[in-house]
């Protein structure tokens, strides 16, 4: 038996436009030192990372790294758990987002996000979207929004007879994808998604994975999965995060390596992220 | 054989037959609980029915009682009925939106030591006696201002809102997060995704908790003796004034010597029965119907 291991992941550079040179991307994020901590339990330590504007940003490890915790930080959907306090700063667009004094519901109003599980709201496909545009105040031609929202999130040709119909009557891909479309409606800058394919099964996830490709130059996309092939697909730069051991023993999620998606998958500088990406670990 | 197939090495065949002899011995001690619990709701109904049948008309929920009557005038109880519907209605507007907003702010917005907390107090509030409530609203509002009915409502209404509380609290904790998570993630505040996403889901819920909460303390008699009890016999509906109501009709008939006066207050009793019933009944309903909304369709 061969004891080479070859790369189980292939990085598609021909649906992917090249990315821009470095120099020329827009900081949309700028996370420094930042920890994350459940009841004295550190989860994530000492991330640093810039997340760039109109790219597809994934976050890719082992189940356990703070992946989910760490993505949540973005928009501090984190204040929602009793006992989670964070340390270090993430600016967005240059301002300091994690400060008390910062109001969480204007945050999440640039930063919009997309979750594991559909949780469509139990109300008509119609007024799912209509919702959030309505109490945020966007009312000038509502139809329009949701139809335009549909059509991006690839939902419209399959909803537009049956708008008024309960939403949870859709399957799973379905929901997911409406979830996107109720979170774009509201046009945030920055569209979280929290391994939105995670329940999916590979024709929905290939229709998410497309809507995000064709939606990168509006918006910001951060992704996490813990399945490579999909950032491999999807994402213009990479982020590993690994579990570590602390001096105690005790574990928390780390950042190992962020870079072009290519690069990660292709020529990683770390060993942890090469065993990961080749499949030895995780 | 009964054990006939599952034969085999180490499975214990030889105790099989004890065991479905405790089964069905179990089953049988469960069924006969519960047959019981159904006996004694169909023992009381009847015995009520019974007694009371021959009272049983239009004149008991039209005609006020006549006083020291030997004659036989048509008469009946309107004036505890409407007094009951008076009391019992202003308790329901005293003690719904306090109980709702109390389970709200617990379930949604308090932090889990406060939570903790005032669910204990609720729990002690429930466990207070009916007669208790009746002597403390007594005190605070009757000394002093005198009898009414409104007093009487409210003395109803503490009775009330640790019931509707906890069990718009226990809907309120079958809310799925994701949907609270789906609302805030979308940057809308908190109070607007309670109001709009998780408190429509718990309508059912709140419903079932009101009717059984009304349930229980329209039968209240102790509160009701201290707070609203000196009445005429005539049908009034301002509440400012003592109204007499069923259950202490029902109280103030069972100690008279007239044989009819004991019918009617069967009668009421039978009244204040099949109201409970219909009122659960139509809760049940309005809970199916929200959950089968709630599902797809």
């Amino acid at each position: 038996m061969s004891t080479t291991i070859e790369p189980t992941v292939r990085v598609e550079t021909a649906r992917r436009q090249p990315m821009p040179p470095r120099e020329r991307l827009e900081t949309i994020f700028a996370v420094d030192g930042l920890d994350a901590i459940y009841s004295g339990k550190t989860a994530v330590k000492g991330v640093t990372m810039e997340v760039y504007k109109n790219l597809v940003t994934a976050i890719i490890g082992p189940s356990g790294c703070g992946k989910s915790t760490y993505i949540r930080c973005f928009n501090r959907m984190n204040d929602l758990i009793p006992g989670f306090t964070q340390t270090g700063t993430i600016r967005y667009a240059g301002q300091d987002i994690c400060g008390s004094d910062v109001d969480p519901v204007a945050v999440r109003r640039n930063i919009g996000m997309v979750f594991q599980r559909p949780n469509p709201f139990p109300k008509s496909i119609q007024d799912n979207v209509a919702w959030g545009l309505k109490v945020l105040g966007m009312k000038d031609d509502l139809n329009d929004r949701v139809e335009r929202a549909l059509t991006r999130a690839a939902l419209w040709d399959e909803v537009k007879d049956r708008l008024k119909a309960s939403a949870l009557s859709l399957s799973g891909g379905q929901q997911q994808r409406l979830c996107i479309a109720r979170a774009i409606a509201v046009e945030p800058d920055v569209v979280l998604m929290d391994e939105p394919a995670s329940a999916l099964d590979p024709i929905a996830t290939q229709a998410i994975e497309q809507l995000m490709h064709d939606l990168k130059s509006e918006y910001t996309f951060v992704i996490v999965t813990h399945n490579m092939q999909q950032a491999a697909r999807v994402a213009d730069m990479t982020a590993f995060f690994s579990i570590s051991q602390g001096e105690e023993g005790q574990r928390y999620g780390e950042l190992i390596e962020y870079d072009a998606t290519e690069r990660i998958f292709t020529a990683p500088s770390d060993k942890r992220t090469e065993d990961y990406v080749t499949g030895r670990f995780g | 054989m009964s054990a006939q197939g599952l034969t085999g090495p180490g499975l214990r065949v030889d105790r099989l037959p004890r065991r479905r002899r405790v089964n069905r011995a179990m089953e049988l001690l469960a069924w006969l609980a519960a047959a019981i619990a159904i006996a004694i709701l169909a023992i009381v109904v009847y015995s009520v029915a019974r007694r009371g049948a021959s009272e049983l008309n239009l004149n008991l929920l039209t005609k006020d009682p006549i006083p020291f009557s030997f004659g036989n005038q048509p008469q009946g109880l309107a004036n505890a009925f409407v007094g009951t519907l008076v009391i019992v209605g202003i308790a329901i507007l005293m003690a719904l939106p306090v109980g709702i907003l109390v389970a709200i702010y617990l379930n949604e917005f308090a932090p889990a030591a406060i939570r903790n907390g005032v669910s204990m107090v609720l729990d002690v509030l429930n466990g207070v006696p009916a007669i208790v409530i009746g002597i403390f609203v007594y005190g605070l509002i009757v000394v002093g201002h005198g009898q009414s009915a409104i007093a009487g409502s409210f003395a109803l209404a503490c009775l009330m809102l640790p019931l509707v509380a906890r069990a718009t609290m226990e809907v309120l904790a079958l809310v799925p997060n994701a949907l609270r998570e789906a609302g805030l993630g979308l940057g809308i505040p908190r109070w607007r995704t309670t109001l709009s996403i998780v408190v429509p889901q718990t309508v059912g819920g709140i419903v079932t908790g009101t009717v059984l909460a009304v349930a229980r303390v329209a039968g209240e008699t102790a509160p009701l003796l201290f707070t609203t009890s000196f009445v005429g016999t005539q049908t009034h509906w301002d509440p400012h004034h003592a109204l007499q109501s069923v259950p202490v009709a029902i109280f103030e008939l069972s100690e008279s010597a007239d044989p009819q006066d004991h019918a009617r207050a069967w009668a009421a009793a039978l009244v204040l029965l099949i109201f409970i019933l219909i009122a659960s009944l139509g809760a049940r309903w309005v809970a199916t119907r929200s959950r089968a909304k709630m599902a797809a369709r």
